[in-house]
């Protein structure tokens, strides 16, 4: 019963993960190819890390809560990266599939912040 | 107490974080958590010159609980856009202005826009007025603002900065 649960918890992990993967070589700009990473991995991980805390909680006595912070981390983490990226491709006025906001609408020291 | 203690509930969470890194409950790794929650944001104090507080702990689980479904939902949706192909796709970029105030609440919200659903935050303007939010896929930019400020942006205002000015 527990393999069958972990099974899916992995296989489920595994296939969120790779249509991530698939969204970074199937998506045509910079912008939307973010977007697969940043999700769809979210919950492949998400689920892969659940499998992990179930099977290790299981196996030894006590309760396996590493996987708690690699979540954590990973939820700081992942979006910053994100939106550096995104901030960083701004600046550089890549190829865009939607038309991008005014250049640094705001102020010329926008790379202050 | 203020001086002692600067930040009571950022050395809870690193005394917590402590104990789970090396994930055993033992008496002298209760105290040197302790110790570290107090060491840590009393050797930072400077990066952190508001006291973080929590208004309303009941609407941060909320907060949570929705952040939880909106990935799993987010996550479906955005593998369906990505197997159906990228021809369908109508990225937009949006602008959502911000109501809130607060470096930490504001930096929660990037956090959650970029987390969730479709959306990646892309800019925030040097008045920390405006957030530029990059979306896969939709068609009606007002309404993803609409979502994104009474499903994200009002419950964090509640939660951390009520009563704040």
């Amino acid at each position: 019963m527990l393999d069958i649960l972990l099974s899916i918890l992995i296989l489920t992990g595994a296939i969120f993960t790779f249509i991530g993967s698939l969204g970074l070589a199937r998506l045509r700009d910079f912008y939307t190819r973010l977007h697969g990473p940043t999700k769809a991995t979210t919950l492949g991980v998400g689920c892969l890390l659940i499998a992990s805390a179930v099977f290790f909680s299981v196996r030894d006595e006590g309760v396996s809560l590493h996987e708690v912070l690699v979540t954590l981390f990973l939820f700081i983490t992942a979006p910053v990266s994100a939106h550096l990226l995104a901030k960083a491709a701004l600046h550089l006025k890549l190829k865009s599939l939607a038309p991008t906001p005014l250049p640094d609408s705001d102020t010329p020291s926008n790379s202050s912040d | 107490m203020r001086r002692l203690l600067p930040h009571p509930l950022l050395s809870l969470t690193l005394a917590f974080l402590w104990l789970l890194l090396v994930n055993q409950l033992s008496a002298g790794h209760l105290v040197l958590g302790a110790l570290l929650g107090w060491l840590i944001p009393f050797a930072t104090s400077r990066f952190w010159p508001e006291q973080i507080r929590i208004r309303h702990p009941f609407t941060l689980l909320r907060y949570l609980v929705v952040f939880v479904i909106d990935i799993v939902r987010g996550s479906f949706h955005v593998a369906r856009l990505i197997l159906l192909g990228p021809a369908r796709l109508r990225p937009m970029f949006v602008t959502v202005p911000l109501a809130l105030k607060t470096d930490l609440a504001i930096s929660l919200l990037a956090n959650t826009i970029s987390l969730t659903p479709g959306t990646v935050s892309a800019r925030l303007s040097a008045d920390k007025q405006t957030l530029i939010v990059h979306t896969l896929d939709t068609d009606d930019a007002d309404a993803l603002v609409a979502e994104i400020k009474q499903r994200y942006e009002a419950p964090l205002k509640r939660i951390f900065e009520e009563g704040h000015e």
